[in-house]
């Protein structure tokens, strides 16, 4: 077939596979790491396997490599469908594709081995950090080259929100990094002092920001009224929540350092835009939700949407929850408590997992030339598992969490505090479990996809789909 | 804060709160090209993607636009507009500085009963052990453990063995400036493997752990020209530097052939933080009281 007649979807299928992969990957670290917390000895005394270091191996297996894969995989097959034209440079889509791989890989082996530079979801040390600022910049080329040769006038909200995701994760991460370099595995920052906690944060939260929100609602605008087979709710709310959202979240980071040496006024800005950011969060919320509405009748037999459906109400409550955690009282409170894990994982679990897993669901049988995953009863399993499972994580730390912020606030008549760090460990314990029984839901519901995922595409030889005209 | 970053940061705020109230007005204007509310806005991706025109929730707009009235009043009260001290004065430097005030006023009469008390005194009252027993959960535990009968490396405080001294003077000021316990390497100067294999069994025949054969005594004339100068000729050590005595059963850093051939070829190096700026002087005292009752149960 002539190959621009044609959409470029073999990229697309490998990083769809990858997705599953990594997810299992990343969440079984989270799971051992969960486990650790409860029995310290689940490390064996090997160092490669301390929670110190396996902490940031989940976090970045999770957030870069599941979510990333979904993020790029699903960018190059939404940019084709709605520019009505095929990738532009294979040759550079399959680089990002084995570059980004190559990336996790480094970052597999030099994380556990303790190679760091501290810096929360930046830990990947300078050659690296090279390697993705590389495969990001080739990923925008391939991504805003399909763009600049679309078919058709208008671009797809979709594209807007993959767009503005891959240009400020490019300069986040550039910007961030920057250091200087003392041998291949180390590297000092560029900044220093409280300038170089505000660079880490406006980074750390605009990851949260462009990376798990604004990348993922483009995922959203594109997977949801396809699946709901129902035209998107409100073209002006998608036009007002965009150039809100990308505006304001680029002001948040400092609610990260409330009560700290950065000055007053950083840490007012950084919470007063963190509220006016609800509104332009919860648009993309009603504007996915409302787009499902009169679509409820295929909840009963579609469980892709229930994923769907649950995702964007977690996304609600977590960027309800968000804005409430950044007020400075509220914060003294759930600052450094579990509460703030708690908080991560209803976005990360509840809002970024379930997108991607409703839209590999939906988007697999169709890179297969398939009309269905193998078992929708397994999908259905798989929602009620990931669901209960995210429930009992986010119930359980925030108990933690308020629990623990309490007692540490507690003081007796005499000013002394009434609980000793140790005391609120041991009151946390309980908590831990019950979200060590969550998170364990929500990685063996990973295990149901694989095998669903497996039966779908073994024995499959995908077709070549051919380039659609614009209407 | 230079006049440049005042209104750079004052200006870009403003910019960008206008940005967002200029979005809130467009889009409770009709959308595109005047089509109706209720229609399609008439692209069409992808063969069945479509938008349609509806206006955003009226609720949404005015929630938005009620955070942003917010945001405004907020900026005018607090510090966060440049140099803007923000109508109420307030800084977090303010609140700490009030807060510490708060307490001082609030517990100070409660401290004066105990600062009049001597340390046996101390040592009797429930109150202030009480009081001591809070200060120790909240600051000695970590190293100490909450029973205070320590750890490998960490000295029982519960037992009647003092690595720097038992008395008032000893206690607080182990606590008010801390500890430095370093025991130097010594594998160098004992002639290699044999030489440190000796004074293994020789320390440890001192605590009663090993026979004292003759490879064991042949270290014997080391262990007084080496180590007497702070565990003394005998081996019963000297509080004075906090050199434990190695004739007891009690062993800081354990007391298997590997844990002392460890100590002697890698050293030791212990350390009690000060508290005593943390604490003060009351507080230390009180510590101190409650500390040393514990050893007299």
């Amino acid at each position: 077939m002539d190959t621009v007649a044609t959409y470029n979807d073999k990229v697309v299928r490998q990083f769809s596979i990858m997705v599953v992969v990594w997810g299992i990957v990343g969440m079984l670290v989270g799971v051992i790491i969960a486990a650790q917390l409860i029995w310290p000895v689940l490390n064996f005394d090997v160092s490669f396997l301390t929670y110190a270091r396996l902490r940031p191996l989940h976090t970045n297996a999770v957030i870069f490599a599941f979510g990333g894969s979904a993020l790029i995989g699903t960018s190059f097959y939404v940019v084709q469908r709605t520019c009505h034209i095929r990738l532009a440079f294979d040759k550079l889509a399959a680089f990002v594709f084995w570059g980004w791989q190559v990336v996790i890989l480094l970052a597999a082996i030099t994380l556990p081995l303790g190679i760091t530079q501290s810096k929360e979801y930046a830990e990947l040390e300078w050659p690296i950090d090279i390697l993705i600022a590389v495969v990001w910049i080739a990923y925008a080329i391939v991504f805003f080259g399909t763009i600049a040769k679309r078919r058709i006038k208008h671009i797809y909200v979709a594209n807007w929100f993959y767009g503005a995701f891959i240009i400020t994760v490019a300069v986040l991460h550039i910007f961030n990094n920057l250091a200087i370099p003392v041998s291949l595995t180390k590297s000092y920052s560029l900044y220093s002092g409280v300038v170089d906690a505000m660079m880490q944060w406006w980074y750390g939260h605009n990851a949260v920001g462009f990376f798990l929100t604004a990348g993922f609602l483009g995922m959203m605008y594109y997977f949801v009224p396809k699946q709901a087979e129902r035209p998107v709710y409100s073209y002006r709310l998608s036009v007002v929540h965009f150039w809100s959202l990308i505006a304001i979240y680029m002001w948040s980071g400092p609610h990260h350092l409330h009560y700290t040496s950065l000055p007053d006024w950083a840490q007012t800005l950084g919470m007063v835009f963190s509220i006016i950011l609800l509104a332009p969060s919860w648009g993309g919320m009603i504007n996915g939700i409302m787009t499902l509405s009169g679509a409820w009748h295929k909840l009963r037999s579609d469980p892709i949407l229930k994923f769907m459906i649950v995702s964007l109400s977690f996304y609600g409550m977590s960027t309800f929850e968000g804005p409430m955690m950044s007020i400075k009282t509220v914060n003294a409170l759930s600052h450094y408590t579990d509460w703030t894990i708690g908080h991560v994982h209803s976005g990360a679990l509840g809002w970024v997992a379930m997108m991607t897993i409703g839209t590999i669901y939906s988007l697999l049988p169709r890179l297969y030339n398939k009309d269905g995953m193998y078992s929708t009863k397994l999908i259905d399993v798989h929602f009620w598992t990931s669901t209960i499972g995210v429930v009992l994580y986010a119930v359980a730390l925030w108990v933690a969490g308020i629990t623990q912020g309490l007692m540490w606030r507690a003081v007796n008549a005499d000013g002394t505090l009434t609980y000793s760090f140790v005391e609120s460990l041991k009151a946390t314990y309980p908590y831990y479990g019950l979200r060590l029984v969550g998170g364990l839901l929500f990685f063996s519901g990973m295990l149901i996809m694989a095998y669903n995922v497996w039966k779908t595409i073994s024995n499959k030889q995908p077709v070549p789909v051919a380039v659609l005209d614009p209407a | 804060m230079p006049a440049f970053w005042h209104w750079f940061i004052t200006v870009g705020t403003i910019l960008f709160t206008i940005w967002c109230i200029w979005l809130i007005s467009w889009s409770a204007k009709q959308g595109p090209h005047n089509i109706a509310d209720d229609e399609v806005v008439g692209h069409k991706w992808d063969g069945d993607l479509e938008e349609w025109n509806n206006p955003a929730p009226r609720w949404w707009l005015y929630f938005y636009f009620g955070t942003i009235v917010w945001a405004i009043g907020y900026m005018i009260a607090y510090p966060g507009l440049g140099n803007w001290d923000g109508l109420l004065g307030w800084s977090q430097l303010g609140q700490y500085e009030e807060e510490m005030q708060d307490a001082a006023d609030r517990y100070e009469p409660i401290y004066a009963r105990f600062a009049a008390m001597g340390f046996a005194e101390l040592k009797q009252d429930p109150d202030a052990l009480q009081l001591g027993a809070s200060l120790y959960a909240s600051y000695c535990t970590t190293c100490h453990g909450s029973d205070a009968r320590g750890a490998t490396g960490y000295p029982n405080l519960a037992d009647k063995d003092w690595l720097w001294g038992g008395t008032e003077l000893a206690i607080t000021t182990s606590i008010r400036q801390g500890r430095n316990g370093i025991m130097p390497v010594l594998a160098p100067a004992l002639g290699g493997d044999a030489g440190v294999n000796n004074m293994v069994a020789y320390v440890r025949s001192l605590g009663g752990l090993a026979e004292a054969d003759a490879d064991a005594m042949s270290a014997q004339p080391m262990f007084v020209a080496l180590c007497s100068a702070c565990h003394n000729a005998d081996g019963t050590g000297n509080p004075l530097f906090g050199a434990p005595d190695l004739t007891d059963e009690i062993w800081l850093h354990g007391s298997s052939e590997a844990a002392v051939h460890a100590t002697i070829v890698q050293g030791r190096t212990s350390l009690m933080p000060a508290h005593g700026e943390l604490l003060g002087e009351n507080r230390s005292k009180i510590l101190a009281a409650y500390v040393a009752s514990l050893s007299a149960k």
